[in-house]
């Protein structure tokens, strides 16, 4: 165990650099970020002086070093800044809207896996088939797909043409109350107290935008799985366990399954990444309040505080699950 | 003695094999010529002139006249749609373009001579993938400012990895084969080794990336314009015209979104095709 | 013991194509044999005889692209080829099973290995449970696994590789099957373990009463191990037959032309070759042996340490399955030896000795840890090997490769190959200069120049043998270090191109290092040779008195352990 607690240790020391380097990224792109922020909390009845005045305050005239070692010594107490246009801290700001973010990944991720996976091993078992054909025609499309462009297109269709979905207003109808936040996933929190109008009300505003982000990641996670199970289908140990008469059950679910399994575990974080990146368009598509919206928002008005914890929080979401994903790779595989 | 007389594969019946293998291989070069034909000749061949407004006809829905429809200034959706076409492709190509020469250049050293320059360029590019791409791609744009430019700069920097590493595997796995060695006992020096011996080995699967990323760069640059960073209005540009559009769809006017949005699609759609085409066409044994 | 009257297995008239890139290509035309009860039958032939597809077929495990296209395949009388695919799993491990090369692949990387052998008593209803954890360990001793108990939870990457061959084994004969076949199973593996592994399989077949079809290219394995032969060429049957008789006195060609080319223990290179080789009748070279008192190359206790690497199995998402563990192994011990001009050199052990490590190090392909290398009076190790490809020494000291087809750049055409020497280190400057010296070093190999033109993957390997072979002698080296020049190849290949080496050292005047695992071959090109193990020279002596009188236990057991087939004028030795 001593081996593997050693791996686990070197990889969260792996991932250090690579936060440190997001923290000076972030630091260097916000502070380039045109419009003074100075100007925008003075007000606009204030003067040459009193905008300096606050320029002072924040510290916005110090020389560049300082004010990064200013920003990671608050980043380790814990204090990202405050937004601009909200007058919040960050951190709050971030932390009120990372559930709604998550439920929306989170829940494209299960819905596209519990799809993909078994769709990828079928076209591996049958490769040629027309459904093979049809997989990988299917993968490429959707890997094709701009997420904005069909969010669009499916509010059009399901909202607009044919009203199966609710309109496309956030989380939940004006109609319905947010349920007492336990975990921040409304649909969760809903069940939890009971709430069963909630809770359908708030699975129906999840409803298209879950499918818009699970239809661009069915595709990477279609292909990887293909792929894999192609190679470990052509492996020798599947050629022994054919010749030993093992049924085909056994050989593509126990022999090759669960070693094709392992490097699209690892790749799984590359698909994270994407869908963190591809969450920024469908919230703007569907008003989701969640933290890409937040972004985008800030970014219009150079809110440099917000956008700095977001584009941070982001980064280090990332490193950790990849850590995450490591470490548990780590533990199944017992090769490593 | 047994003397084999091995033929030479003629590339012209390869190439046969390949498509008939893959039928859709065919639909996408048919693709790729149509979309380069509106990159070159969109301009010319549109119908009106793309930024050319006219009041009162607005919101017409497509017809004889205006094929794709008028968007809310009267501009013809066509061929604002066919004028977009070349910006949009510039963008990527050149993206595309710089990032293979950056990250091909700093992935073949890494992998090949590896020591500190691998370490370094590794924890770059760690740094970068430590990012979601397009939010990074988002903060660069914004705050280097809104000019196309500073989209094929933002674009090639998140698409570097992807060429990094691509390069650094091929010539890792390269530096010790016996061809290497042979060459070293022939006298060649290891930067001619690396960029004679090594590198065009690498070239195949690297190509085979470039055409799948041209895919990915597209998207990118729309997303961007998309949500109003980098190309700003009245260019035509795809990105643009899907976020245009997207206010009027609510209310029924399908055309502004539907067909830009189409032809984004069916572009990137396009280039995929093509990269794994090209896949088959290299090696076969990486299929996917 | 055979019972000929009913055979357990028959094969009349098999043909298999396989659907490919250039069209249908027949693997195997016509092929007929038959396998009786209780006996071990050989199928031998060089790569592309269809010796593996003929049993491919005969299991149903062929890949997608092959077909049958007639013939008859019975077992017991019942008709295979009609059988579907759930009869033919029922028959695969209980009736007839496989083995085959690369045992550590065979097995699945992340099961347990008892849990594996369980699989395929619980698939065919053999054993279930306790009882069936109770048999799988009962096997893995049978296969004289030491701490079958423990054994029985250890993943494969645990065991060596011999191991995982004897584990395979155990897989293979779970369920008592009638049929073993195996496909080279010895390939890869230490000739000490080679004949580990082949006594074992011949004693656990004798209990079982087993009826083995015994699948190589070795043609001293098949003499030591099979009853009747089957010799395959270009997927037909050429000559079927008795082991003695065939061997003793082939009637076809092609078996006389392969028994002749197999290296023995006594005999010149030039017997290698048919007996309607011209070259045949043409007297051995001896190159004059030097009257310098100073050794052209002087290795002093060079030694190199690695970190120790551990091989993990199949995981090709990754570029390399191996992790460094922190054990420092000495892959060479403080190896001394002195190579004189016109002398040729043999370099032998099994594979993980440090043979290849010391070619590299005398090679300056990797630097040393400790000692000195000279060649000819300059000091060369302590030259580091990046610096080393422009030094004055390189164009005396020249490399060929074991692996042809790894050692030529795929980019390259064969002109290109050779030329690459001249261009980088000779003196010529003019193309046309090149392209005549190059024409000139491929009529010295005999490839004709028609086949310059050509890339690698469009040469065979004895083609992209010479071409190297032409490209290591192009800058005229004293030295030549070739490293396993002709594992790779065919042994018909292989006959023509030790022959050529042979003829190339008088005519250059070159001095050979040869490094190999084949004693037989060693003995045929060198006069002296070492013997290396665990990164130690051993023994070192004349060839000739080597390898009559060995001084040590492990040269003694590496001659025992490297078999070869009865030639008709020679008396089979008792093996000791």
């Amino acid at each position: 165990m001593s081996n593997r607690l050693r791996m686990v240790l070197g990889r969260v020391g792996q991932a250090l650099p690579a936060l440190l380097g997001v923290v000076v990224v972030s630091f260097i792109l916000t502070r380039a970020l045109p419009g003074d922020p100075a100007v925008y909390f003075a007000g606009p009845a204030a003067d040459a002086k009193s905008i300096q005045q606050v320029r002072e305050s924040l510290g916005l005239d110090r020389p560049l070093m300082e004010q990064f070692f200013i920003y990671f010594g608050d980043l380790l107490d814990g204090d990202l800044g405050v937004s601009i246009s909200t007058g919040q801290p960050v951190l709050d700001e971030l932390s009120r809207r990372l559930p709604a973010s998550l439920e929306l990944t989170l829940g494209a991720l299960l819905v596209s896996m519990i799809i993909a996976v078994p769709m990828g091993i079928l076209a591996a078992v049958r490769p040629g088939s027309l459904f093979d054909h049809g997989c990988r025609v299917f993968a490429t499309a959707g890997v094709s797909l701009p997420t904005f462009f069909t969010g669009i297109v499916l509010v059009f269709v399901f909202y607009y043409l044919l009203g199966w979905v609710p309109a496309p207003v956030g989380r939940l109808d004006f109609a319905f109350l947010p349920p007492p936040p336990i975990t921040g996933f409304y649909t969760l929190d809903a069940v939890l107290a009971g709430d069963s109008d909630t809770a359908l009300a708030a699975l129906g505003q999840l409803l298209l935008p879950i499918i818009t982000l699970a239809l661009f990641t069915l595709a990477p996670i279609t292909r990887m799985t293909r792929g894999a199970m192609l190679q470990a289908l052509s492996s020798d140990f599947i050629r022994t366990a054919r010749a030993a008469g093992l049924p085909s059950k056994t050989v593509v679910n126990r022999y090759a399954f669960r070693n094709a399994m392992l490097p699209v575990l690892t790749t799984l974080g590359m698909v994270f990444s994407f869908t963190l990146g591809a969450n920024v368009l469908v919230e703007k598509v569907f008003a989701w309040p969640g933290i890409g919206s937040f972004a985008v928002d800030a970014l219009v008005v150079s809110d440099y505080a917000a956008v700095q914890g977001f584009v941070l929080s982001m980064a280090v979401l990332f490193v950790l699950l990849n850590l995450l994903i490591d470490i548990a790779y780590t533990l199944i595989d017992p090769r490593i | 003695m047994t003397s084999v007389d091995l033929e030479i594969k003629r590339p012209r019946s390869h190439l046969v094999y390949v498509l008939s293998q893959n039928p859709v291989s065919l639909v996408a070069i048919f693709g790729f010529g149509l979309i380069l034909f509106a990159a070159l000749f969109g301009p010319v061949v549109a119908p009106y002139d793309p930024l050319a407004t006219n009041a009162a006809e607005a919101l017409k829905a497509p017809s004889w006249d205006h094929w794709f429809g008028t968007d809310q200034l009267g501009r013809d959706v066509l061929s604002r749609v066919l004028t977009a076409a070349r910006l949009d492709l510039m963008i990527s190509f050149a993206a595309v373009t710089l990032s293979f020469f950056i990250g091909a250049g700093m992935g073949s050293c890494a992998g090949y001579f590896g020591g500190w320059f691998d370490a370094i360029s590794g924890r770059i590019i760690d740094t970068i993938m430590a990012f979601p791409l397009f939010v990074l791609a988002m903060g660069i744009v914004a705050a280097l400012g809104n000019t196309v430019e500073n989209i094929i700069y933002a674009t090639a920097i998140i698409n570097v990895p992807f060429y990094a590493r691509v390069a650094r595997a091929e010539a890792a796995i390269r530096r010790n084969s016996g061809f290497v060695q042979a060459a070293k006992v022939a006298g060649n020096t290891d930067f001619r080794i690396l960029a004679i011996h090594v590198f065009p080995n690498s070239l195949p699967p690297m190509a085979v990336q470039a055409s799948l990323n041209m895919g990915w760069a597209i998207l990118n640059a729309a997303g961007l314009s998309f949500i109003g960073l980098g190309v700003r209005p009245p260019t035509p540009e795809w990105g643009i015209m899907v976020a245009e559009g997207a206010n009027f769809i609510i209310s029924g006017e399908w055309w502004l979104a539907i067909f830009p949005g189409l032809a984004l699609m069916l572009t990137v759609f396009t280039f995929n095709l093509l990269g794994d085409a090209l896949r088959d066409i290299i090696d076969p044994r990486q299929r996917t | 013991m055979s019972d000929v009257s009913f055979p357990l297995i028959s094969i009349q008239n098999l043909t298999v194509s396989f659907s490919t890139r250039n069209g249908f290509v027949k693997a195997v035309s016509n092929v007929s044999f038959d396998l009786s009860r209780g006996e071990t039958l050989g199928i031998v032939g060089e790569s592309g005889s269809g010796k593996s597809v003929t049993s491919y077929a005969l299991m149903g495990i062929l890949d997608s692209n092959g077909t049958i296209d007639g013939g008859k395949i019975e077992y017991s009388g019942m008709n295979l080829r009609s059988a579907n695919e759930k009869q033919m799993r029922e028959i695969r491990g209980r009736e007839i099973s496989m083995i085959f090369q690369n045992p550590r692949s065979a097995l699945n990387p992340i099961r347990k290995i008892g849990l594996q052998i369980e699989d395929v008593l619980r698939a065919h209803c053999i054993a279930v449970g306790a009882d069936a954890r109770r048999r799988a360990i009962d096997l893995l001793d049978k296969v004289k696994i030491r701490d079958p108990a423990k054994r029985f939870h250890s993943f494969p990457h645990e065991i060596s590789g011999g191991m995982c061959q004897r584990v395979v084994i155990a897989l293979a004969l779970a369920c008592s099957p009638k049929v073993l076949i195996a496909d080279e199973p010895t390939t890869g593996l230490d000739v000490t373990t080679q004949k580990a592994i082949m006594d074992l399989i011949k004693e656990l077949g004798e209990d079982q009463g087993l009826s083995t079809i015994l699948i190589t290219h070795d043609l001293g394995l098949a003499a030591n191990y099979c009853n009747r032969v089957v010799v395959m060429q270009h997927g037909e049957v050429i000559e079927t037959g008795g082991v003695n008789s065939l061997f003793r006195n082939p009637s076809h060609p092609y078996t006389r032309a392969l028994v002749d080319a197999t290296p023995r223990r006594t005999g010149i290179v030039r017997e290698l070759l048919p007996k309607n080789d011209p070259r045949h009748s043409q007297p051995e070279p001896r190159p004059s042996s030097s009257t310098r008192s100073h050794p052209l190359l002087i290795v002093d206790g060079l030694t190199k340490e690695f970190l120790d690497v551990r091989s993990l199995g199949w995981m090709p998402w990754r570029n390399n399955n191996a992790i460094r563990t922190d054990r420092i192994f000495r892959a060479v011990d403080a190896v001394s030896f002195e190579l004189h001009e016109g002398e040729s050199l043999g370099l032998v052990g099994e594979s993980g000795c440090g043979k290849s490590t010391t070619s590299m190090m005398v090679m300056r392909l990797l630097d040393l840890d400790q000692g000195t290398i000279q060649l000819a009076g300059e000091d060369i190790g302590s030259v580091p090997s990046t610096r080393f490809a422009r030094h004055r020494a390189r164009p005396n000291l020249q490399f060929v490769f074991q692996d042809p087809t790894e050692s030529l750049n795929p980019r390259f055409t064969a002109m290109r190959c050779i030329a690459d020497p001249l261009l980088q280190l000779g003196r010529l400057s003019r193309r046309s200069e090149i392209k005549a010296r190059v024409e000139e070093l491929a009529n010295l190999v005999q490839l004709p120049d028609s086949l310059l033109s050509r890339f690698p993957h469009q040469l065979s390997g004895g083609q992209k043998a010479r071409v190297g072979i032409a490209r290591a002698i192009a800058l005229n080296p004293k030295l030549l270090i070739l490293d396993e020049p002709t594992a790779a190849l065919d042994v018909s290949v292989q006959a023509v191109v030790l022959n050529l080496l042979v003829d190339l050292r008088a005519q250059l005047g070159m001095s050979y290092l040869f490094v190999s695992h084949d004693l037989n071959v060693v003995r045929l090109l060198c006069d002296k040779v070492m013997v290396m193990q665990a990164g130690r020279i051993i023994e070192q002596g004349p060839s000739s008195k080597v390898m009559n009188t060995p001084k040590t236990a492990y040269t003694r057991q590496l001659l025992a352990s490297s078999l070869e087939p009865p030639h008709a004028s020679f008396r089979q030795e008792i093996a000791q």
